[in-house]
């Protein structure tokens, strides 16, 4: 097995922060727009040392949304930034006519994703997210599982043209991909080989799904673990090739099981060679107050669920 | 670049009909030409929803003279069309439901040829129900029909424009029932808020929406003053469908950008201008004439440039 190290644990939107101010420094057409919640995004070196290209749009989402689909008219890319129930939810019909309808190069980066946004409680956690912006043609979909994954994410969609939702979250988390890594737009990464079952995860479940594959292990059973950073377009060779080894899968998430990851993967597998398959995903609710250690316990949103299911797909084939 | 000022862009009525497709944005000159092309736009606008039954000609109608005197004598317009509109005015259409004026006027002006007008709202046409950048069609810059975005987009092109040190021109036409929609008043809000001075938003005051008058429907209240509170620039053109006084209203905002304010232009418009039987009421908001209104629509209205 791979040994997978966290070099310290980092919340993603840190990683969102770091690769801005890159961009800043290196792509003149980058601009910033963010909602009231500048320090929680982590613009703020990009709003001091670009002061020109920041755009403070008051709480005004919707706004926002329309100003930066305007910007792209004259060149530039516009990031916009704001919790991610804020940036669809609120703002889905913006998205949908100025941005996706439109194709305009607008980067949507959401923070604050799924339950582990924490005490804030439900109004402010969002699991349908990934549903909402996937079902828009032309919209590029990414959630990432780490610190230096996030980096690599926004400087890539920077060089991609068309319109994109970023998502990733508050608490810290275990940073433990490659420094400086190059991000493919719609490639799966491989994270462990296995024959036995394919864990598929997404964003902050990334991180449980090695946790697990450690568990299943020491019981014997090789798990394949497969990074799907990008819901879409979906990587369907990687999840294909990978289940016509193990014949079954495990699909893991912070989101809801309607519209999500796991949905999508479903298609798949239906589309080709039904497959027996898990979903670690929430359960059509919403979300509530508690920690997020907590919360990703009490909706088993974590490794022990995933190696629940993991057991329950490998006793289906 | 076509330069107004110089009126280079001057052509005859028969070079116009004969070559208008093919020479992108030209520009016709004075009053009685533009006269002409305001009574044509009108036969276009009811021709194209006549074919389909559908499509919005009271809207339309009450801002031909508006378009006319926007495309032909005030934006500084590039002769190829390009998404990115740099080093020359651009405009946004908000309410784009009166679509088939926007076409009328874009076809007219020079940027696609004039006959695709008879494919509006047919399976496969550029020229959607409401105006879209996903069929390519020349002349628009984003999707507009959900009500509501337009001065937001203008608000980002205009920004744009300042980021690109270009001079030019933001324009934008909102419905006044539009103003409905809350994003509006976050644009409005911030637009004064950040001095967006190279931004003329027109809002059509016909005082008409689907279900009925705005005052019944819900009442705005005092427009004027609330843009003003808002701290916006504004003036009023209390003759809307007078071709003359739009010019000279629209030089007027013009004259007025750059001042650390954005422009607001109440235009009094009245619904259905131009045909009778559809004016001062909102029956004709989003309902095609038939065989014998049409007749009489286009008897009232007689052919002046070529139809399609």
């Amino acid at each position: 097995m791979k040994k997978y190290t966290n070099t310290g644990s980092k919340d993603t939107r840190s990683g969102f922060g770091a690769g801005l101010t890159q961009l800043g420094k290196t792509n003149s057409n980058v601009v910033a727009l963010c909602a009231d919640l500048t320090g929680s995004l982590k613009m703020d070196e990009f709003k001091e040392n670009h002061p020109e290209r920041f755009f403070q749009v008051g709480i005004a989402e919707a706004n926002m949304i329309g100003m930066a689909a305007g910007m792209t008219i004259g060149g530039k890319i516009p990031f916009t930034g704001t919790f991610a129930n804020f940036s669809t939810g609120r703002v889905y019909d913006q998205i949908r006519q100025s941005v996706a309808y439109s194709y305009k190069n607008v980067k949507i980066c959401a923070s604050h994703a799924g339950v582990t946004l924490g005490e804030d409680g439900a109004t402010h956690q969002i699991l349908e997210d990934i549903g909402l912006m996937k079902m828009l043609p032309g919209m590029t979909v990414i959630n990432t599982c780490d610190y230096n994954q996030t980096k690599a994410a926004t400087l890539a969609i920077a060089e991609y043209n068309g319109p994109v939702y970023l998502r990733f979250g508050r608490p810290k988390v275990a940073n433990f991909t490659q420094e400086d890594q190059t991000f493919e737009i719609g490639k799966a990464v491989h994270l462990q080989e296995g024959n036995d079952v394919t864990i598929v995860a997404s964003g902050h479940l990334v991180w449980e799904a090695l946790i697990a594959a450690e568990t299943l292990n020491e019981q014997g059973l090789k798990a394949e673990v497969i990074n799907i950073h990008t819901i879409k377009p979906l990587d369907n060779k990687a999840i294909l090739n990978s289940v016509s080894k193990t014949r079954c899968i495990v699909t893991a998430e912070e989101h809801n099981f309607l519209g999500g990851l796991g949905e999508s993967v479903s298609r798949v597998l239906a589309e080709n060679t039904p497959t027996p398959q898990e979903f670690v995903a929430t359960k059509d609710t919403f979300g509530e107050s508690g920690t997020p250690a907590q919360l990703m316990e009490k909706y088993g949103l974590n490794a022990e669920a995933i190696v629940k299911a993991a057991l329950k797909v490998i006793a289906r084939k | 670049m076509v330069n107004n000022c110089s009126r280079i862009g001057f052509v005859s009525l028969v070079e116009y009909v004969t070559f208008g497709a093919e020479k992108p944005n030209i520009r016709m000159s004075d009053l009685q030409n533009l006269e002409a092309l305001v009574t044509q736009v009108r036969r276009d606008i009811l021709r194209q929803v006549h074919k389909v039954n559908s499509g919005h000609p009271g809207g339309s109608l009450g801002c031909a003279e508006f378009f006319v005197a926007l495309y032909q004598e005030l934006m500084d317009r590039n002769e190829d069309f390009s998404m990115d509109g740099k080093n020359e005015d651009i405009f946004f259409l908000s309410n784009g439901h009166i679509s088939p004026v926007f076409y009328s006027v874009l076809a007219r002006s020079g940027y696609f040829p004039v006959d695709e007008l008879n494919t509006f709202r047919l399976l496969n046409s550029r020229l959607q129900g409401h105006p879209t950048t996903h069929e390519g069609l020349p002349g628009v810059r984003i999707a507009s029909g959900s009500l509501g975005q337009g001065i937001s987009a203008a608000i980002g092109a205009a920004l744009s424009k300042k980021l690109n040190n270009d001079s030019h021109l933001v324009y934008t036409l909102c419905g006044d029932g539009e103003l409905q929609e809350g994003q509006n008043w976050e644009a409005i809000m911030y637009a004064a808020g950040n001095k967006i001075d190279n931004l003329v938003v027109t809002i059509d005051l016909n005082g008409q929406q689907i279900d009925g008058s705005t005052d019944n429907v819900l009442p705005m209240g005092n427009i004027k003053g609330k843009f003003q509170a808002f701290g916006w620039d504004v003036l009023e053109i209390e003759k809307g469908n007078d071709l003359d006084a739009v010019i000279t209203g629209l030089k007027n905002a013009k004259s007025r950008t750059g001042n650390g304010k954005p422009i607001c232009i109440l235009l009094n418009t009245v619904m259905g201008n131009g045909v009778d039987f559809m004016m001062h009421t909102h029956a004709w908001h989003g309902k095609a004439p038939n065989d014998e209104q049409l007749k009489v629509a286009l008897s009232q209205n007689p052919i002046t440039l070529g139809d399609y």
